[in-house]
């Protein structure tokens, strides 16, 4: 097979200037095993066999792709949302999950360790792990138990431990490093990193366990309309793997424009926004080079939304690679935006959406669309998790 | 010539640079040196140190409360310049480096006389395809970490590389402050990996928290590196005693 041109890094793990594996010595042998049998998936059928069979059975897919006939009108073009809430558990993290597990089992491994953010990662991992028989420890940020709260109670219902991030943010990032510093003292355990980012092979990894989402869309959009492809594809970035996931069939179609949403808090002036691909630059966190929120001396600067699963410093090296280089959009979306872009599409859909969904919904008042244009929305994961913070904010 | 080869067993310590007062760094430069310790490390501090324990996460975000940076770091290393005559390391992780400037960086070690640089998350790889040729230009030595588990092949390679400064034999693979398990397997691992380093002197580093720690160390290495112990007393207010104590 010829290299793409986009989604495939160069042996180092480099998506151009992004990438690689800046990691510590300690955790080259965890890498290298990780590296060695992640190669051997694309040429094992068994493996390719039970994953596509769990996600159908398992997980539910295909999720449904739904033309809104509202938004329809309302823009003026075809808006179909790409159902990623209606997986098992909620979001499209599981489809990250039962890849890795899978892996995790071929290795031979019987600890997962995990960071979550909005905690969907982390009940996605609890989830597998449950199914597999697996020892599962998850870090999360102190402030994250606090605002996503029935995610702690299902992970722990799962048999999960859940242990508090308490340094730093007390957020995502935080969780990682934790979830880190365990892979390092416990090197037999498996680290099922939740997105796109991390150390190569790892955003290389979970952009080919989440690129189903596009593979579908291509399917549905085809068998629904007869379009080859749409004009427009938009998903919300945390890490970026919903988008990695949502973008990967269309990389190559160079006509598809490929919005990535960012949270940008309080506003990108404010000091308190997570747009990481317009407040950041090149840097180093979490064992790869990429977009980073940082101070002048490289010290990296703690991120702020609404929203927990898009309250981080960085970008999967994919993304910052391609939007550098002007294949990606990226928009910014602050906590409001998105959080009347929730309550519209609750009360007109009957959809309640996740908060970081919620952004890339809202994007749609930043576009200008044609009426030849055709757009899918990844609707990533439902909103059950985030009603306490719905509610508090008096909808 | 290369500053870290001795005749006799070495002691290291670590301090995380700005802790815990920001004035701290050349002060405790001074002492140590003062005490007979044979090289420093001067830990550059970062906000996310991924491969470091509880001590050096707080001294590390205690030192750059104090304001501790890049620049400020070089006018204190400038201040005792003279006074310092044991070989100093700079160690810290590559993203406050990077953002500084590489060859920045690199001139500025050269002027204060810099005898090693360890940045853990650069790897072998990453040292070859994108930072060597700098490195170079400005006569910096480079130290890598290995570990037990490290192969040979690579160990020979490093080794290779550093033959003007050290390699850093991580104890055990945990991150910093654990405790050191110094059994006969890993005794043996020692073993190799000093045979393994040829002329290159090896120091062993990670979880070295006692007199005792760092003797064992010395019988398989040419010295021995103790950080979060020495923090762990700094924070104490005990660090002059944990000195006399290592020392003796
Ligand atoms: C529903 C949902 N969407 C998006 C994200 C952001 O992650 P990513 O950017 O990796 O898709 C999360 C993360 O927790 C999430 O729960």
């Amino acid at each position: 097979m010829s290299k793409l041109k986009y989604t495939q890094p160069d042996e180092m793990g480099f998506y151009g200037e992004f990438g690689g594996a800046y990691i510590p010595e300690l955790l080259r042998p965890n890498i290298e095993e990780l590296q060695a049998n992640f190669d051997l998936l694309a040429t094992d059928e068994e493996f390719q066999a039970e994953f596509k069979n769990l996600l159908a059975d398992y997980v539910g897919r295909p999720t449904p792709l739904y033309l809104s006939k509202k938004m329809t009108a309302e823009f003026g073009c075809p808006i179909y949302l790409k159902r990623e809430d209606l997986n098992h558990t909620g979001a499209h993290k599981i489809n990250n999950a039962i890849g890795q597990i899978l892996l995790a089992r071929k290795m031979g491994k019987t600890e997962i360790v995990a960071e979550t953010g909005a905690g969907q990662h982390g009940v996605a991992t609890a989830t597998v792990c449950a199914l597999m028989n697996m020892k599962c420890i998850v870090y999360m940020g102190e402030k994250d138990i606090e605002r996503q709260a029935p995610n702690v109670q299902r992970m722990k219902f799962l048999g999960a431990e859940v242990v508090p991030a308490t340094s730093g943010s007390k957020t995502l990032k935080d969780a990682t490093n934790e979830a880190i510093r365990h892979w390092i003292n416990n090197p037999t355990a498996y680290y099922l990193i939740g997105s796109v980012v991390g150390p190569h092979p790892y955003p290389e990894m979970v952009t080919s366990f989440q690129a189903i989402i596009s593979k579908e869309i291509k399917m549905q959009l085809k068998e629904k309309t007869g379009i080859e492809i749409p004009t427009k594809v938009i998903a919300c970035v945390g890490g970026g793997s919903n988008a990695a996931g949502a973008f990967f069939e269309f990389y190559e179609h160079e006509e598809v424009e490929l919005i990535a949403v960012e949270a940008s808090g309080l506003g990108n002036e404010t000091g308190h926004s997570a747009a990481t691909s317009v407040l950041g630059r090149p840097g180093v966190l979490h064992g790869s080079l990429t977009l980073l929120m940082q101070d002048e001396y490289g010290q990296v600067t703690e991120p702020y939304s609404i929203s927990a699963g898009l309250d981080y410093p960085g970008i999967g090296p994919l993304h910052a690679h391609t939007i550098e280089i002007g294949r990606t959009k990226s928009i910014s979306v602050t906590d409001q935006e998105a959080l009347t872009a929730a309550k519209k599409l609750t009360i007109e859909e009957g959809i309640i959406p996740a908060l970081e969904s919620a952004h890339a919904l809202a994007s749609l008042y930043k576009i200008e669309f044609k009426s030849n244009d055709v757009v899918v929305i990844n609707l990533s994961g439902r909103g059950d998790k985030d009603m306490k913070t719905y509610t508090n904010v008096g909808f | 010539m290369n500053p870290f080869k001795k005749d006799k067993k070495q002691i290291s310590i670590f301090i995380t640079a700005g802790y815990p007062n920001l004035e701290s760094t050349t002060e405790q430069i001074l002492s140590l040196q003062a005490n007979g310790i044979d090289f420093i490390e001067v830990g550059i501090p970062f906000s996310d140190p991924m491969a470091d324990g509880p001590v050096i996460q707080e001294t590390s975000s205690v030192a750059l409360a104090n304001g501790m940076q890049m620049d400020l770091l070089f006018n204190q290393l400038g201040s005792i310049k003279d006074q310092v005559k044991i070989p100093l390391v700079l160690m810290g992780y590559l993203n406050p480096v990077i953002q500084f400037g590489l060859d920045k960086f690199l001139s500025k070690c050269k002027e204060m006389a810099i005898a090693s640089v360890i940045l853990p998350d650069m790897s072998l790889e990453l040292y070859e395809r994108f930072y060597k040729t700098q490195f170079e230009k400005y006569q910096i030595p480079v130290s890598f970490l290995i570990t037990p588990l490290t192969n040979n092949e690579r160990i020979q390679k490093i080794a290779k590389i550093s033959e003007n400064s050290f390699v850093y034999l991580v104890s055990v693979t945990s991150i910093t402050g654990g405790k050191i398990n110094i059994n006969s397997n890993v005794v043996n691992r020692y073993d190799e990996v000093k045979s393994l380093c040829g002329e290159t002197p090896v120091m062993i580093g990670f979880g070295i928290s006692n007199a005792s720690d760092v003797k064992n160390a010395q019988k398989h290495a040419d010295g021995a590196i103790i950080g979060s112990a020495y923090l762990k007393a700094v924070s104490k207010g005990d660090s002059v005693q944990f000195i006399g104590e290592i020392c003796n």
